[in-house]
């Protein structure tokens, strides 16, 4: 990236035009490192798109003397530091140009003040991050010429508090306060110390700013710059929940059904979603060196489903379905399955994580605020995750399958008489459930790692789900989910990850002392058989 | 005496006595290594090993087989036990650790300067002993009294205790939790102020270990063919009768329970100095489960069928790991199917004239 954007500046160079400071130019080749210095903001105020060029090709070590000339050596071809012109040979006798961490830095910064005039949108804004990081007092005309041009709102905001650090160094008392009442207007945390070093008080007990107007402005701009980063903080901590909270949901709802309805317990659940995550791996296989890998995806999620739910319509067959009645014993028979679907990954995959990449459009996302970014994957997952539920709930409630499956869970007998084929039913009931595990397995895919051990993590967290929502139908499960996600952040920031996590299982254990049947308990007749 | 088992019964407690306490010490420490007969090192440990999880599958049993209620969560109590019994272990280093410290070599790496409250008094072999009974049977006491007085059970009741290993498995990986965090403690020097690996300490282990299994069944077959014993069956084979007859169940629950945790308990304490290890991977709930295929392969209601099943299960599962590692977990999971689609009863089920209680 950074040689291409190089190539084309040196282009830019190599146009016969008005040539660069040619003093600044011998100082970097010949001065000390204080004239070199000086030599590069000489250059920057100059605000020559084309002094970026060279200034990056010093910072890649390419600058060097040969006589009085200064010279840039890519490879085998030389080019004149002034004029950009190409030399016709490489002289022999030459002399690199040594850059050093300090002018390193310099460089870097002054590379991005003069990229604030490049024409791509992309450049500018990586030019204004840098320079919001740690700008030079005499960038400070720079950087208001370019607030003067910039158009794009994003750049726009970086620019300004950028201005406004440096106007608060060293401006008048009319453009400081300016400056300060522009802080405040940001959303950006480290402009927070820069206003508490205001508002600092020495030892001696006198204020570090003696102006008192000035300390008002700056107590009212923290306060604003506060308000909003609590704001960034609870936003960022509400999305965080609905993401954890949507993919524990894709983890249980599957469970919801085959254990909340059919009352089958599950403990392969987990592998299910592993199978659903590797049937996504194996299709990105497919589509990896397609003119359509972007939409992988929209073959993944199907086939996800299908292979999972194959799989537990199998183990429905051969296994589960001679454990009906008998909780205990489905439980150790699934958990027996659990290994063998483990080693059986283990074997074809081997034991070491598989690669499962982002399409593109789903990399990147939304900045709501600075440090407050939204990915677009999790985005993706809460919409994916709901689209499941609302296919579910209609596939449950608006269909001969659902209206089947309903009746077979709340009376057998009754079902079978009026004609229901009950063992077919529970196979497709129990495949259903499968399936939306496999798809549950396709999301995960696109956020976490996919291993053999996948499923493990999960099957805990999905009984607590299905528990803590309680047994029978699909709201408990929704609302148990969104309440273990923000819960469960919400403790992490005060907490840690595995503190949070104990205190939400000890929470559950708690909760189920006082509501046996869950949140959201069926009412009815039906007591323990 | 004539209560607990018959003539044939006692003189097979006789035997696997003598062979336990006489033969094998003997084999392990007369006989020259040279000789054919010789019991080496890492059979002492594998069937001292093993006497352990026979005792966790007794505890099972009588959770499970007798009341009916099984527990995914009896890892925990092993590992506390051996916990318990890991920090006295650890204590007895002393100074001959790696950086020749008072505190254990962990708690240095760390930057501790004193030893965590949790580790009060563990210098002393009795309070060691104390913890290794009274960690487990407390947490269990006050998990099942509330578990049970709701009347929680069934599935319901696995799948918390499975929540509740687990649980307790992300804690111990924690280093401020104070055992160690992923690494737990081993590298133990002593015992007693005895050297902790000779064959001698080997050998002493392991007989007591074969004396807490016969105690175990003892006390066990004591209980099973009590009032309280039947009364226990009743609850498994249909609660509601019981409590309408008028007895309190969750007394009844809750007392083995609290027993089952507390010879988990011993048998962690007696598996740590003789494994040479103790991490926060007992805690995994795969572990706990797979306490309950041992007793499910040996039979379950059976006590012999207990130590049997752990037995089978636990040198099947040395020999392939050995042999062939990757095939163990399908062989496993294969048991876990064919047990409990093909036999209910476990082994003893296939031996002619014995019957589950």
């Amino acid at each position: 990236m950074n040689k291409v954007l190089l190539m084309l500046l040196l282009a830019l160079l190599a146009r016969p035009a008005a040539a660069l400071d040619a003093a600044a130019v011998r100082e970097l080749g010949f001065g000390d490192n204080d004239a070199k210095i000086a030599a590069i903001a000489a250059l920057v105020a100059e605000g020559d798109p084309r002094a970026a060029g060279l200034l990056q090709a010093f910072a890649d070590g390419e600058l060097s003397t040969s006589g009085e000339r200064v010279l840039v050596v890519q490879g085998d071809a030389g080019f004149d530091a002034l004029s950009g012109a190409k030399l016709e040979a490489l002289p022999e006798a030459r002399e690199d140009v040594v850059v050093n961490n300090r002018l390193r830095r310099e460089l870097g910064i002054a590379v991005a003040a003069l990229r604030l005039v490049s024409p791509q949108r992309e450049t500018r804004l990586a030019a204004a991050r840098e320079l919001a990081g740690g700008a030079d007092q005499a960038m400070l005309p720079l950087v208001q010429k370019a607030l003067g041009k910039e158009r794009d709102a994003q750049v726009r905001r970086l620019l300004e508090l950028t201005a406004a650090t440096l106007e608060l160094k060293t401006g008048s008392r009319n453009s400081r306060i300016a400056a300060i009442r522009t802080l405040g207007e940001s959303s950006n945390p480290a402009t927070k110390p820069l206003l508490l070093g205001l508002l600092e008080k020495r030892k001696d007990g006198s204020y570090a700013e003696p102006d008192a107007e000035l300390r008002a402005e700056a107590h009212k701009s923290l306060r604003a710059l506060n308000g909003r980063l609590a704001w960034g903080d609870r936003l960022s901590l509400a999305f965080a929940g609905v993401s954890l909270g949507s993919i524990l949901m894709l983890a249980a709802l599957g469970l919801a059904i085959t254990y909340g309805l059919m009352g089958v317990i599950n403990m392969a659940h987990g592998e299910l979603i592993m199978i659903g995550a590797y049937t996504t791996y194996v299709v990105q296989g497919w589509f990896r060196n397609g003119p359509h890998f972007d939409w992988y995806l929209a073959a993944a999620a199907p086939a996800a489903f299908v292979a999972s739910a194959l799989v537990g319509m199998a183990l429905e067959r051969a296994v589960i379905r001679w454990l009906y009645g008998r909780p205990l014993e489905t439980l150790l028979a699934t958990w027996g399955i659990s290994l063998m679907l483990i080693q059986a990954v283990r074997t074809l995959f081997g034991a070491q994580n598989v690669q499962v990449e982002n399409p593109s459009w789903m990399s990147g996302g939304i900045e709501v605020m600075t440090d407050v970014v939204l990915p677009w994957s999790r985005i993706v997952i809460v919409f994916f995750a709901a689209a499941v539920l609302a296919g579910t709930w209609l596939l449950l409630t608006r269909t001969r399958l659902g209206l089947y499956v309903r009746g077979v869970t709340q009376n057998r007998a009754m079902a079978s008489c009026v004609g229901v084929p009950t063992a077919r039913v529970d196979t497709l009931a129990f495949g259903l459930g499968c399936g939306i595990a496999g798809l549950a397995g396709c999301a995960l895919s696109q956020i976490g790692n996919v291993g053999p051990d996948l499923g493990q993590g999960y099957i805990v967290d999905s009984f607590m789900v299905v528990v803590l929502g309680g047994v029978g139908q699909l709201a408990g499960t929704v609302y148990a989910a969104l309440g273990l996600g923000f819960a469960n952040k919400l403790l992490e920031s005060w907490s840690g990850a595995v503190l949070a996590k104990i205190a939400v299982l000890a929470f559950i254990i708690v909760f189920i002392q006082k509501r046996p049947q869950g949140m959201f308990a069926l009412k009815g007749r039906a007591v323990e058989a | 005496m004539t209560r607990l088992y018959g003539p044939r019964g006692w003189s097979a407690i006789g035997a696997a006595a003598l062979v336990l306490f006489a033969v094998f010490p003997l084999l392990a420490l007369a006989v020259p290594e040279s000789s054919g007969l010789h019991l080496s090192a890492y059979w002492v440990t594998l069937i001292g090993k093993i006497m352990c999880y026979a005792i966790v599958a007794l505890a099972m049993d009588l959770i499970w087989g007798y009341a009916g209620i099984l527990s995914l969560g009896h890892g925990l109590f092993f590992a506390l036990g051996g916990y318990a019994m890991g920090m006295y272990l650890m204590r007895q280093i002393g100074r001959d650790g790696q950086y020749r410290a008072d505190l254990p070599d962990f708690m240095v790496f760390l930057d501790w300067k004193e030893f965590p409250w949790q580790w009060w008094n563990t210098g002393h072999f009795w309070w060691a002993a104390l913890l290794v009974v009274a960690v487990p049977g407390l947490i269990a006491y006050v998990f099942g009294y509330f578990a049970f007085r709701s009347r929680i059970k069934g599935v319901y009741f696995s799948i918390i205790t499975q929540a509740l290993t687990f649980a307790a498995m992300l804690l111990f990986f924690r280093n401020e939790t104070g055992f160690g965090g992923n690494n737990g403690f081993t590298d133990f020097k002593r015992i007693l102020d005895i050297p902790v690996t000779t064959p001698a300490t080997r050998v002493a282990l392991f007989a007591a270990t074969g004396a807490a299994l016969i105690g175990t069944l003892l006390l066990a077959r004591w209980l099973t063919t009590s009032r309280y014993g039947r009364v226990l069956a009743a609850i498994r084979d249909a609660e509601q009768r019981v409590m309408f007859c008028g007895y309190d169940t969750v007394h009844y629950k809750l007392f083995v329970w609290t027993l089952s945790a507390i010879l988990c308990g011993i048998a962690g304490a007696l598996y740590v100095p003789q494994v040479g290890i103790i991490n926060p991977s007992e805690m995994s709930p795969a572990n706990s489960i797979e306490i309950a295929i041992w007793v499910a392969v040996g039979g379950r209601g059976t006590l012999a069928g207990a130590i049997l099943g752990a037995g089978l299960v636990n040198g099947a599962k040395s020999m392939f790991t050995q042999v062939l590692p990757e095939y163990w977990l399908y062989v496993l999971g294969l048991l876990f199917i064919l047990v409990t689609l093909f036999l209910p009863r476990g082994v003893m089920g296939l031996i002619p004239g014995s019957r589950s209680r």
